[in-house]
């Protein structure tokens, strides 16, 4: 499938695409159940999603990004275009490298979050979690700049796991564990061109393949061919939901609201409130925010977003977070049982000053035993370390399994 | 070189601003492009022997602004003050407006009353902005000063008195054509009295807030009564040569030909200029006079603002609508029943408000009016500096000639002078044989030569949701930008255009104040 036609006035009508490797994941899917993802069906669990977690950090699992927005960037002023429309500086990504950032509106808020491959010198693909071509147009005033959403004419494939270096080798990529981390490169890949990339969402190691999409189910079926010694599985939202809250990475819509869709000011996040003031750059000049952000960073930010290690087994969903006095300190925005890490953990968005590392406080945890309903106010504390994060993840080459 | 503040443009706002830079001790360099200070409030030569001036009648000059400047002392004299309006009909029925009466031959004695009535209430509303037009806008903070001034404002709303205010209320955002079909019956008295509610707009009489336009037009704290009109002595021309002498004599250097090409910054700070010829100017304090989308999006550029500023200043309505006539006469044409004495008044051709509306109807669509709109006058029968003896000059603004034409003006130039002289004879026949010369000024024109993005008088339509506050957009409507050093001082900012000055001696209290 290419690129929608907008100007197709039924194009709403089949609004939710089957992705490329559509035919392969339904193959799959025992539990037959689908999900939206964006523009595309996506599956929560093939089966199980706990053996789907487990594949990821044990083996390798196969997820599918394709619905993932993608926008390609070039033109002479791409560069320039970049750096001011993102918190970070763009002019340190070089060609064959992967930058993750965010990017604000005027009050320095944070409209969403996404990785930005420079590609070639001077061509970008920025991933987001969001539709953004609105708000990447409206930036292109004054710049000579060429910006499309492409997100149908690529399809990506994440696989993630120890083994998964190991897979794509034995799926004939020589060099690949010579990729190091937030590097890309490419393969001919049956006489076409195969990006892969040392990038993920599982904090763990693992890389991103990106293709055209007729040539989708090939890739598919020749890595799970080469990966069948090794443990490779289709893996579901799920799972990966799992994996990304143990890396301690945020997600757009549950830890932060996307400033676009927020009607409260006050609801919406800064960098400097979700644990990525280190994304941004005042010494590169003029960027979205910037005023604003200078001035958070002078008088001080609202919100502190942070990590919890819950004294408890249970997951601390949707839980206020009170300090030892029993005042309101904040809220959890993700929250799971780590069975890696062997512990309740959580992000929550506290009201500043709250938030040092160290500092205790009590969630209030609900939870059901063959429909009870109980309350527990568990003891927990800001840790500052994420909670999954092998060395496996830094090597190059990365270890075999 | 190096200077405390650059003044870019030499229109009668840049003008004024540096006169009171200069004197507060600044040390003050005004930049023109064009070889005269004025823009399009010089007075310009069109034809051999022949002067006239883009904007021909003073409406709005602030008499504070005259006085602290010593303007008289400069040379400036006004050559006739207290304009009548005569509304001209195609049978010669005209009908004469002046500040307290309106006289016709077919006018009831009712439009008579009426008249009084709206003149009084109408001046009384137009107070309210002319009380504005030399304050900075308040920003919607809740800084101390804002709330006052807000409150301010609020305040005179309700000393308006219970039925004047609830009658500012129902009719200022509305427009103009139905509160004239409320207040008379006499078509020439509705037309004429709408045309100056969209006079230099992209409106007509039944778009909204064309009440708002025309209590601007009114607002000017001139020293006469509201919204009296003037013609200086040696054309508009006299007025800004005697603020390029003020400023001057206050110590501001001003260089003519000087076309600044962009504006330089070092981080978040502006640093000066760069004209078109390559050299650069050093200057902590930079005003542009230039109208604000061609000062933030071309000298500037956008991509050294955030992103959503820029994409509002890009998004400011200023196509500009109104082209301007300028005729060499060998004598006076014989306009049909109109006195000599009458001739020396402002004319206007817009026999009924519907004609208006029709007029402004075409440029709604990319195309010019067939039965265009006209506000003329014979300076010359005044000031007998802008013709060789016994000839004469009639300068117009016609409507509607919208900027972006569908046709393009250069293919269209020629067919719109056509279709403006077939509507001025009209009413005077002989005129096509008294013409000795001519020059038609399109908005493109405009735009052209005066550099004036749209080629709008205004600079920034004027219009309720581009004032006050609002202008040209919010964050940027107290003179300052978010560039450090880097001030608006034009007809783009608060309190907007006509020749008044206000936003040039408002832009210089705010860089004194820093």
């Amino acid at each position: 499938m290419r690129t929608v036609n907008i100007t197709n006035s039924d194009h709403h009508k089949n609004a939710v695409y089957p992705s490329p490797f559509h035919s392969r994941q339904e193959q799959h899917n025992q539990l037959r159940e689908w999900s939206r993802w964006s523009d595309y069906l996506s599956v929560p669990a093939y089966w199980c999603e706990s053996m789907e977690y487990f594949s990821g950090r044990n083996a390798c699992g196969v997820f599918d990004v394709t619905p993932m927005v993608k926008h390609l960037v070039t033109g002479p002023d791409a560069l320039p275009y970049l750096n001011r429309l993102m918190t970070r500086d763009v002019r340190k990504i070089k060609p064959g490298r992967v930058g993750y950032s965010v990017w604000c509106d005027d009050n320095g808020q944070v409209i969403d979050d996404g990785t930005i491959f420079h590609l070639r010198e001077g061509v970008y693909r920025i991933c987001s979690q969001e539709h953004q071509i609105d708000w990447f147009l409206t930036n292109a005033l004054g710049f000579d700049v060429n910006i499309t959403e492409d997100t149908h004419d690529v399809a990506g494939l994440a696989l993630q796991g120890p083994t998964s270096c190991a897979v794509l080798k034995e799926m004939g990529l020589q060099g690949v564990e010579n990729l190091t981390p937030f590097g890309l490169t490419y393969f001919d890949f049956e006489g076409i061109e195969l990006m892969v990339s040392r990038t993920g969402f599982t904090g763990d190691l693992g890389y991103e393949l990106w293709v055209d999409p007729d040539h989708a189910e090939l890739l598919w079926d020749r890595l799970f061919e080469a990966g069948k010694t090794r443990g490779i599985r289709a893996m579901g939202s799920n799972a990966l939901e799992m994996l990304r809250i143990e890396a301690g990475f945020i997600l757009a819509g549950a830890d932060f609201l996307p400033a676009m869709e927020a009607v409260r000011p006050s609801h919406t996040r800064s960098p400097f409130e979700i644990g990525l003031g280190w994304l941004v750059s005042f010494e590169k000049g003029v960027f979205n925010g910037r005023k604003a952000l200078l001035e958070e960073k002078e008088n001080g930010s609202r919100y502190h977003l942070v990590k919890l290690d819950i004294d408890d087994n249970k997951a601390a969903k949707d839980s206020f977070v009170f300090t030892k006095k029993g005042k309101y300190a904040g809220t959890v925005t993700s929250a799971m049982w780590s069975p890696s890490a062997k512990a309740s953990i959580a992000l929550a968005s506290l009201d500043a000053p709250h938030g040092k590392p160290g500092e205790e406080f009590e969630v209030e945890i609900y939870y059901q035993r063959e429909l009870k309903w109980s309350r527990v106010m568990a003891p927990c504390r800001v840790v500052q370390d994420v909670f999954w994060n092998p060395p496996r993840r830094r090597q190059t080459p990365p270890p075999d399994f | 070189m190096n200077v405390d503040t650059i003044i870019i443009g030499g229109g009668h706002n840049g003008l004024v601003c540096a006169a009171y830079l200069a004197k507060a001790g600044k040390k003050v360099t005004v930049l023109e492009a064009a070889d005269q200070v004025g823009g399009a409030a010089a007075t310009r030569e069109f034809a051999p022997g022949y002067r006239a001036s883009v904007a021909h009648l003073l409406y709005l000059l602030d008499k504070d602004i005259s006085k602290e400047l010593a303007l008289e002392s400069y040379g400036l004299r006004m050559a006739k003050s207290g304009l009548k309006t005569i509304a001209l009909a195609e049978n010669g029925k005209h009908v004469s407006i002046s500040s307290d009466a309106v006289e016709g031959a077919d006018l009831s004695s009712e439009d008579k009353a009426a008249y009084r009535e709206y003149r009084r209430f109408m001046s009384k509303f137009a107070g309210i902005f002319s009380g504005l037009h030399n304050k900075i806008p308040p920003r919607i903070t809740r800084e101390r000063s804002d709330m006052i001034a807000l409150g301010k404002m609020a305040l005179n709303v309700r000393m308006l008195g219970r039925d004047d205010m609830r009658e500012l209320l129902r009719i200022g955002a509305i427009n103009i054509y139905d509160v004239l079909k409320e207040n008379f019956d006499d078509p020439l008295l509705r037309g004429a009295l709408s045309l100056d509610a969209v006079l230099g707009t992209n409106s007509g009489p039944r778009s909204n807030n064309s009440v708002f336009t025309a209590l601007h037009r009114m607002s000017g704290n001139n020293g006469g009564a509201a919204g009296d009109v003037s013609i200086p002595l040696g054309g508009m021309g006299a007025v800004t040569e005697a603020l390029a002498a003020a400023a001057r004599k206050a110590g501001a250097e001003i260089l003519t030909g000087s076309p600044v090409s962009s504006i330089l910054l070092d981080g978040d700070d502006v640093k000066g200029v760069q004209l078109a010829n390559g050299e650069q100017i050093a200057a902590s304090v930079v005003v542009s006079n230039a109208d604000p989308k061609t000062t933030m999006m071309s000298l500037l550029r956008a991509r050294h603002l955030e992103a959503g500023f820029a994409w509002k200043f890009g998004n400011i309505r200023a196509s500009g609508s109104a082209a301007k006539l300028h005729l060499a006469l060998d004598g006076l044409p014989d306009f049909k029943g109109a006195s000599q004495e009458q001739l020396g008044e402002r004319l206007v051709i817009a026999p009924n408000v519907e004609y208006v509306e029709r007029a402004f109807n075409h440029s709604k669509y990319g195309e010019f009016s067939s039965h265009p709109v006209a506000e003329i006058t014979i300076p010359s029968i005044h000031d007998n500096s802008l013709a060789p003896d016994g000839k004469h000059v009639l300068s117009a603004i016609v409507q509607y000639a919208p900027r972006n034409l569908g046709a393009g003006w250069s293919e269209s130039k020629r067919e719109f002078a056509d279709t403006v002289m077939n509507t001025l004879s009209e009413y005077a026949p002989d005129i096509r044989d008294k013409v000795v010369a001519s020059e038609l000024l399109t908005p493109e024109d405009i735009e052209t030569d005066f550099r004036m993005a749209g080629g709008h008088w205004h600079h920034c339509e004027l219009s309720l949701d581009q004032f006050l506050m609002l202008r040209p957009v919010p964050k940027s409507a107290q003179y300052r930008t978010p560039v450090e050093g880097l001030y608006l001082c034009g007809a783009g900012c608060h309190p907007g255009g006509g020749v008044m000055g206000s936003a040039g001696r408002n832009a210089a209290s705010v860089v004194l104040a820093q």
